[in-house]
């Protein structure tokens, strides 16, 4: 994972990819999403649930890429709230069977987490212009959506974007290479 | 969690399974609840119907109702009377109170109980009840003892008529609230004025929490903080109409019995009018 911000991944990356350019074609396309989860001084603490998927123009569901939440309760506990990830839940959350290989994963800690997603996983996504989007809703807080504009596949060089939530989500990026 | 020394399984569960049996209320962002269906009345007589239950956000029916074995209603004359239509539903309780007299009524559910856990006999044993059965079941000594007092006050308050305030006197148990402001005449963007006392004397920085209900409908919670000064008085703004949810604790030694903590907690619900 890198550490730098993703301002500064950008050039380092660029110029990566020249270096790399003969080995080009069996480089693997990939999409990875940067998403800092804010630090919190509350008197208790519980860790978002967060949602991460590509929307289409027409703001339905293209691909869910994860859905970090309670996975490992008893008797399933942990989905009754998944709800409360309300654009989610209502734009093809409640079709999915839970837990979705590949998708569902547990809660992540407060910093600065990363989503790496293949191209195989994307292979079916036709090519297009879509919305990276992140919802987060924490128990006893509040809820928040990021969108982030992304084209799939990226046209030639590593492409990048990002946007900053101002509550329950920080910076958020995303990072698209060819 | 570290343990002295290694328990049994069986122990060890039980021991980690104290927490989540023993504390109904005040832990755990699992705030109780009074909802009124008004607070201020016009006429002669009048009905108030109330919904009480535990949940993470104020007046959302969607985790618990309220046990309502401490229910105490105060009419504004102080005698006590009955409420009506009492039942427990799946995530919510009721019941009517009948405000045939004019003035204020206080409606208060206390909550009080002990609970610990220690090791006897290479054992981990544990206790939930009331104070006389807690110095009769749990040695003084106990090996291991970690116990707590509870002592909660859940209140609202409703009105016929003018606002009267005699029925309003702290008792000097546990954590009470004092109006400066009375509570059923708060004004959308003015300062209102209470005070908190523990056991009847100024409770000092003491952080107090309010929430405004309906946080299904906004995407933050807009809790509103305020800390106690010394004499126990603190000043919120409670910025428009609707419902809003009070919550303090204070957890000190003075449970009555040596090595047992004690939770002194108070709840209340505050309706704004436009």
């Amino acid at each position: 994972m890198r550490s730098a911000p993703l301002a500064f991944a950008l050039p380092t990356l660029t110029i990566a990819g020249l270096a790399l350019a003969p080995a080009h074609a069996v480089q693997a396309r990939e999409l990875t999403v940067t998403v800092e989860i804010p630090r919190l001084d509350v008197a208790e603490y519980h860790r978002p649930y967060v949602a991460i998927w590509l929307e289409r123009p027409d703001q339905s569901t293209a691909a869910n890429l994860a859905v970090w939440y309670d996975v490992a309760k008893r008797n399933k506990e942990g989905e009754q709230w998944l709800k409360d990830l309300r654009q989610w839940w209502r734009r093809g959350g409640r079709e999915l069977q839970m837990p979705v290989d590949g998708v569902s994963g547990a809660t992540r800690a407060p910093g600065r987490q990363t989503l790496t997603v293949g191209g195989d996983a994307l292979a079916r996504l036709p090519a297009g212009q879509y919305n990276l989007v992140v919802e987060a809703a924490r128990e006893g807080g509040g809820r928040e959506v990021v969108r982030v504009p992304v084209q799939w596949p990226a046209a030639g060089a590593v492409a990048t974007g990002s946007a900053q939530g101002s509550s329950e989500l920080g910076a958020v990026g995303v990072e698209v290479k060819p | 969690m570290r343990l002295a020394r290694p328990v049994p399984k069986l122990a060890l569960a039980a021991l980690l399974a104290v927490p989540l049996l023993a504390v109904p209320i005040a832990a755990d962002a699992h705030r109780p609840w009074l909802e009124p269906s008004s607070t201020v009345l016009s006429g002669t007589d009048a009905w108030v119907s109330f919904d009480a239950g535990v949940s993470t956000d104020p007046f959302i029916r969607d985790h618990a109702p309220m046990q309502l074995g401490g229910l105490v209603v105060t009419a504004p004359d102080g005698s006590h009377p009955a409420v009506e239509n009492q039942a427990r539903g799946r995530f919510r309780s009721v019941f009517d109170v009948h405000l045939n007299q004019p003035g204020t009524w206080r409606i208060t559910v206390m909550n009080e109980g002990f609970f610990g856990s220690w090791r006897q006999n290479g054992e981990q044993r544990r206790f939930r009840g009331t104070r006389e059965a807690f110095e009769r079941e749990v040695p003084a000594n106990a090996e291991g003892l970690r116990a707590t007092a509870m002592i909660g006050r859940i209140e609202t308050f409703a009105t016929l008529g003018r606002p009267t305030t005699e029925n309003l006197q702290p008792t000097g148990r546990g954590l009470e609230l004092v109006p400066v402001t009375h509570p059923n005449d708060l004004t959308a963007g003015a300062e209102s004025r209470f005070r908190l006392v523990l056991d009847g004397a100024p409770a000092a920085g003491v952080d107090v929490t309010v929430i405004p209900g309906g946080t299904r409908y906004r995407e933050r919670p807009n809790e509103i903080r305020a800390r106690t000064a010394a004499d126990g008085s603190f000043a919120v703004t409670l910025p428009e109409p609707g419902l809003y949810w009070l919550g303090a604790s204070v957890r000190d030694d003075k449970s009555g019995i040596p090595n047992v903590m004690r939770n002194a907690s108070y709840n209340a619900t505050l309706e704004v009018l436009p």
